[in-house]
């Protein structure tokens, strides 16, 4: 099984989200950057399917150098190899494209992404890249076995879940459930000293611009103070809800 | 040049992020001076005239039925007429549906995508929208660099109005879609509870309720309120609530009119999937917990003595409204 996994360099859950003063673009200074989160589903999942029926796990990241540490993660975590596309990954669709040429130029049973990143929330890049290839595509999924060439998979729907199933080659939209919180991997010593020596190959980015772009950014306003009300004065709440708020 | 929305329907009944979209694609168009197409698919049981009473200039039906996982052949249907109603601006809800669909067709009509638009655009050429960006923690005016976008709508966003137009042409077009790569075996479907997205209030309850066996006073609050049920990251992972009910910013960003927060403390990653609910309460034993710098209202008790004390309190209010 030759596994690609897809992966998001992003800032950290915790961090606070600040911009450059003219708004113009997203300040890294102090900024911790890590697997985004949607992708370590993946990416334990991948490991595990590899223990299980054997093959490769590659991960891919479209990033600059900076992203670097974040793909050596990913081999401490256990990933066989590594591939950046250098480049900045401005809009979905140049990093839909590029990945896709990526996937095209391998032998991949298995593409897995993250549903989406948590920097810019696009969730556009999974779908565009089953567009762009012509693979069956699995959206928002929550579980997936293999066996032989066919995958048989859960995934989330409004109002309940949906069981599929696909032939391989398979491009997955991935969260929480492919494995569980408890489940997903961490580096551990030898992990991440083997990852220092496992291959990282850098590829050139073929095209240059996208179909979007950011031009600026802004925090949400501020909220005005809590207004506090008594235990034991449910009743008021009731009121404050129903007669200023209007929401009840 | 048209607007093209796709009014999404479940089991052959419009959701009410259809209304939501139907209305901003209403406005859209009025902005940029075209008409407004729905596209229905499927067998739909309501009534479409209900479309023109939200703007919609003209309804093309397409009646192909396909399974929610079929993502190719949705798309290629709603390509297919959107391509022939001649559409510069396709708009769709960001739902899973919404999410899955809207990228294919985005690359299908050579468009550039936008999710998560909380606006209608701000200028039309080069087209500029107003975004959610950071899961919730920063908005983002992003601009599209192609002829054509299709944008996705945050649920929740928008305020239906209504726009009832008389003149609504109506059609129905037979779409010739390839057949689908992905099989669906089955659906199961949460039992009647509210969907998250959907739900108008979400009462959302952390680690303060110390166990599973505790959230009957949560589902009865909920109940009384026809809202959704909720969880933190924590309850999630350890089980207590499935991850469906996860909301945050690894889980679903939700925006309710009213959210209520029962022993959350309110982690950044937490407030940043609840932060664009209009409003928040939050009861929590911490006075210092940071839920109470984001909250509108908020309580400092015990969420055993506080929440059955509101439940009596609010089935007195429904008794006297």
């Amino acid at each position: 099984m030759n596994i690609l996994v897809c992966i998001s360099n992003v800032p950290d859950t915790t961090s606070k989200i600040e911009f450059t003063s003219d708004s113009t673009s997203f300040l890294t200074n102090g900024v911790q950057f890590i697997i985004n989160p949607y992708d370590e589903f993946g990416l334990t999942k991948a490991i595990k399917l590899r223990e299980q029926h054997g093959g490769k796990v590659t991960v891919v990241n479209f990033g600059e150098s900076t992203s670097e540490p974040t793909l050596r993660k990913a081999l401490a975590i256990g990933a066989d190899e590594a591939i950046r596309i250098d480049g900045a990954p401005t809009d979905s669709f140049l990093v839909a494209k590029e990945l896709s040429k990526v996937i095209s130029e391998n032998n991949f049973d298995l593409i897995i992404l993250g549903r989406e990143s948590i920097d810019y929330n696009g969730g556009a890049v999974p779908a565009m890249i089953a567009e762009l290839l012509d693979l069956p595509f699995v959206n928002a999924c929550t579980g997936l076995t293999i066996e032989g060439t066919e995958a048989k998979m859960e995934r989330e729907i409004e109002g309940g879940k949906e069981f599929v199933s696909s032939s391989l080659p398979l491009v997955i939209g991935g969260q929480k459930g492919l494995v569980e919180e408890s489940d997903l991997l961490i580096p551990n010593m030898r992990g991440i000293m083997t990852a220092r020596t496992k291959p990282l190959a850098v590829v050139e980015c073929s095209s240059s611009s996208g179909k979007s772009s950011s031009v600026s950014f802004e925090k949400p306003a501020a909220k005005q103070a809590c207004k506090m009300v008594e235990a034991g004065q449910e009743k008021e709440l009731v009121t404050l809800l129903h007669k200023e708020a209007k929401v009840i | 040049m048209s607007v093209v929305v796709f009014a999404e329907s479940w089991n052959g009944t419009f959701k009410k992020g259809t209304f939501e979209i139907l209305t901003y694609a209403h406005d859209v168009a009025k902005k940029m001076d075209t008409k407004c197409v729905a596209i229905t698919i499927g067998e739909i049981s309501d009534d479409v005239k209900v479309l023109a009473n939200y703007g919609a200039d003209k309804v093309v039906s397409i009646p192909n039925q396909f399974d929610a996982c079929d993502n190719k052949g949705l798309s290629s249907a709603l390509a297919q007429i959107a391509d022939s109603e001649g559409a510069n601006i396709v708009i769709l809800s960001n739902t899973n549906t919404g999410k899955t669909i809207g990228p294919r067709v985005a690359v299908k009509m050579d468009a550039s995508f936008i999710s998560n638009t909380v606006d209608v655009p701000s200028e039309s050429s080069p087209l500029l929208v107003k975004k959610k960006s950071f899961s919730g923690k920063a908005f983002e005016m992003a601009q599209s660099h192609a002829d054509k976008t299709v944008i996705a709508l945050s649920p929740n966003a928008y305020n239906i109005m209504q726009n009832n137009n008389d003149s609504c042409d109506f059609a129905t077009i037979d779409c010739q879609v390839e057949n689908t790569n992905v099989s669906s075996i089955n659906v199961e479907k949460a039992s009647g509870k509210i969907s998250l997205a959907e739900a108008e209030i979400v009462i959302s309850a952390g680690r303060g309720l110390k166990g599973p066996d505790n959230w009957g006073m949560i589902e009865e609050l909920a109940d009384l309120l026809s809202a959704g049920t909720a969880c933190s990251k924590p309850v999630s992972d350890i089980g207590w609530r499935p991850h469906s009910e996860h909301v945050g910013q690894t889980g679903k960003a939700i925006a309710p009119n009213l959210y209520i927060a029962v022993g959350i403390s309110g982690a950044i990653q937490h407030l940043a999937g609840v932060n664009s609910s209009k409003v928040m309460v939050a009861i929590n034993t911490d006075p210092e917990a940071p839920f109470f710098k984001a909250a509108d209202y908020g309580i400092v008790g015990d969420a055993f003595e506080v929440v059955p004390r509101l439940i009596e309190e609010i089935k007195q209010f429904k008794s006297s409204n």
